[in-house]
C-alpha cells in the first residue's frame, strides 16, 4: 500500500518535472520570440515592455515551482490555479482594452491624414491646372454620349 | 477682409462612393439649379471612375485614399469648406437622392432665419416624401425622431435625412468633429449640444440610396443600436463650448455671425498666411 503510494508520488513527481521542463522551454522560447520582435523593430518599445513583462512572469512561474502557491497564499486564493486564471484573464482584458483604445486613436489619426491628403491632392491638381473642367457644360461634357443620355433621362 | 454683407460663398458637398453613373448628373443638377454653389465631390475611395466623371462635370474632387465611410467623407468636405472660407455648406448625396432644386429655398431659409437657424435640413416627413419610404427607414426615423424631439425640445421629423445645409457655425463644428458610421442622427445631437439652431423644410426625395439596408434586418438592427448608443453617450458627454467667443444664442454673436468667416481669427488660411 505504502509502496503504491510512493510509486504514485514519484510518478507524479516525474510527470511534474516533465511538465515543468516543457513549460520552462515554452516560456523561454516565448520570451526569446518577444525579444527578437523588439530587436527587429517589429514591436515598438511601448508594447514590448508589456509582453516582456508577461513572458518573464511566465518564465518565473515555470521555473519556480512554489511560486504559484506563494502568490496564491499572498492574495488568499484557495486554489492557486484559479488565481492564475483570474489574473491571466484580467491581464488579457486590460491588454485588449488597451489595444482597442490604441486602434481607435490610430484610425482617427489615419482618417485625419486621409482627409488632409485628399485636400492637398486637390490643391496640387488645381495649381497644375489639372483641376475640374472650368465649365463642365461647355467643355465637352455634353458632347459625351453618356452624359447626353443622362441629360435626356433627367429631362423626361 | 470682406465686409459683412458680401455675397455668401456657398459650397455643395457631394459624398460619392462608386457613383459613376449618378455623380455627373448630381453635379450638373446642382450647377443648373443653384449656380451660385461651388461643388466639391468627395470621392470616398471609389474603385470606379467617380472622380473622373465628377471632375469632367466641373466639380472639385477630394479623392480619399481609401474608404472612410460617409462620416469621414463628409468631414473632409466640411474641412475643405472651412479651409476655403465658405459661409454655407450643403450635403447633396452623390446617389441622386437629394434634389438640388431645393437649394435656393434652403439658402433663403438659412439667411432669412439667419438669427434662428445654423442648419436647415430637408425633411421628407413634413409632407409627401416623394417616394415610397421603406418601412424600416420610416420606423428608424420615427424612433430617433421621438428621442431627438425630446432632447432638442423641437420637432425633428426626419433625423436620418442627409440633405442638410449649415452656416459657418455648422461648418466649423463639423470640420472639427463629425460622427463616424451613421452620422446624421448623432450630428443633430451635436448641433443641439453646441447650441446651434436647427430648422426643417419640407423636401421630396428620390428613391435612391440605402435601399439595401432596409432589406437587411440585422444591419438595420445594428444601425439602431449603434445610433442609440451614440445618442446616449453623446448626452453623457460634457457639453463642449462651441467656439471661442460668445455662445451663439446671444445677441452679440448673431450680429457677428454673417461675417464670422472673415472675422474668425483662426481660420487655417490665415494661419498659413502668417507662417
Amino acid at each position: 500500500m505504502s509502496g503504491l503510494l510512493a510509486q504514485l508520488v514519484t510518478d507524479n513527481g516525474d510527470l511534474s518535472s516533465t511538465v515543468q521542463i516543457v513549460a520552462v522551454i515554452v516560456t523561454v522560447l516565448l520570451l526569446a520570440f518577444v525579444l527578437e520582435l523588439v530587436r527587429r523593430r517589429r514591436l515598438v518599445e511601448r508594447y514590448a515592455l508589456i509582453w516582456i513583462t508577461a513572458a518573464l512572469a511566465m518564465v518565473v512561474l515555470a521555473v519556480w515551482r512554489g511560486g504559484l502557491d506563494f502568490f496564491g497564499n499572498l492574495i488568499g486564493v484557495a486554489d492557486p490555479v484559479n488565481g492564475i486564471f483570474l489574473i491571466a484573464f484580467a491581464v488579457v482584458f486590460a491588454l485588449l482594452l488597451n489595444f482597442s483604445v490604441a486602434i481607435s486613436r490610430l484610425s482617427e489619426e489615419t482618417k485625419i491624414l486621409a482627409q488632409t491628403v485628399s485636400r492637398l491632392d486637390a490643391e496640387i491638381r488645381e495649381l497644375r491646372g489639372e483641376g475640374p473642367t472650368a465649365n463642365g457644360h461647355e467643355a465637352g461634357a455634353l458632347d459625351d454620349p453618356e452624359v447626353a443620355e443622362q441629360t435626356e433621362i433627367l429631362e423626361n | 477682409m470682406a465686409s459683412t454683407n458680401r455675397t455668401l460663398r456657398k459650397l455643395a458637398i457631394v459624398p460619392a462612393y462608386n457613383e459613376e453613373d449618378m455623380v455627373g448628373r448630381v453635379v450638373r443638377d446642382i450647377k443648373r439649379h443653384a449656380p451660385d454653389f461651388d461643388v466639391v465631390v468627395v470621392d470616398d475611395g471609389s474603385v470606379d471612375t467617380t472622380a473622373f466623371v465628377a471632375e469632367r462635370h466641373g466639380a472639385t474632387v477630394l479623392r480619399q485614399p481609401f474608404n472612410l465611410g460617409i462620416g469621414g467623407a463628409m468631414q473632409a468636405g466640411y474641412k475643405f469648406a472651412l479651409h476655403r472660407d465658405y459661409d454655407v455648406a450643403v450635403q447633396v448625396d452623390g446617389d441622386g437622392q437629394h434634389k438640388p432644386e431645393y437649394l435656393p429655398e434652403m439658402v433663403d431659409v438659412l439667411q432669412t432665419s439667419g438669427a434662428e437657424a445654423d442648419m436647415v435640413y430637408g425633411s421628407r416627413f413634413l409632407g409627401d416624401p416623394g417616394y415610397k419610404v421603406p418601412f424600416m427607414r420610416k420606423l428608424g426615423n420615427r424612433i430617433f425622431g421621438i428621442v431627438l424631439t425630446r432632447i432638442c425640445h423641437q420637432p425633428i421629423t426626419d433625423p436620418t435625412s442627409g440633405f442638410r445645409m449649415v452656416n459657418r457655425n455648422g461648418i466649423e463644428l463639423f470640420a472639427r468633429d463629425y460622427p463616424h458610421d451613421y452620422p446624421e442622427v448623432e450630428a443633430i445631437l451635436m448641433l443641439h449640444s453646441n447650441r446651434l439652431r436647427i430648422h426643417e423644410v419640407h423636401v421630396k426625395m428620390n428613391a435612391r440610396g440605402f435601399g439595401e439596408s432596409s432589406i437587411d434586418y440585422s444591419r438595420a438592427a445594428y444601425y439602431m443600436v449603434k445610433v442609440m448608443l451614440a445618442l446616449f453617450i453623446g448626452l453623457l458627454r460634457r457639453r463642449p463650448t462651441p467656439m471661442d467667443g460668445p455662445p451663439p444664442d446671444t445677441g452679440e454673436f448673431r450680429a457677428v455671425a454673417p461675417g464670422a468667416a472673415s472675422a474668425g481669427a483662426h481660420s487655417p488660411r490665415e494661419e498659413e498666411g502668417k507662417a
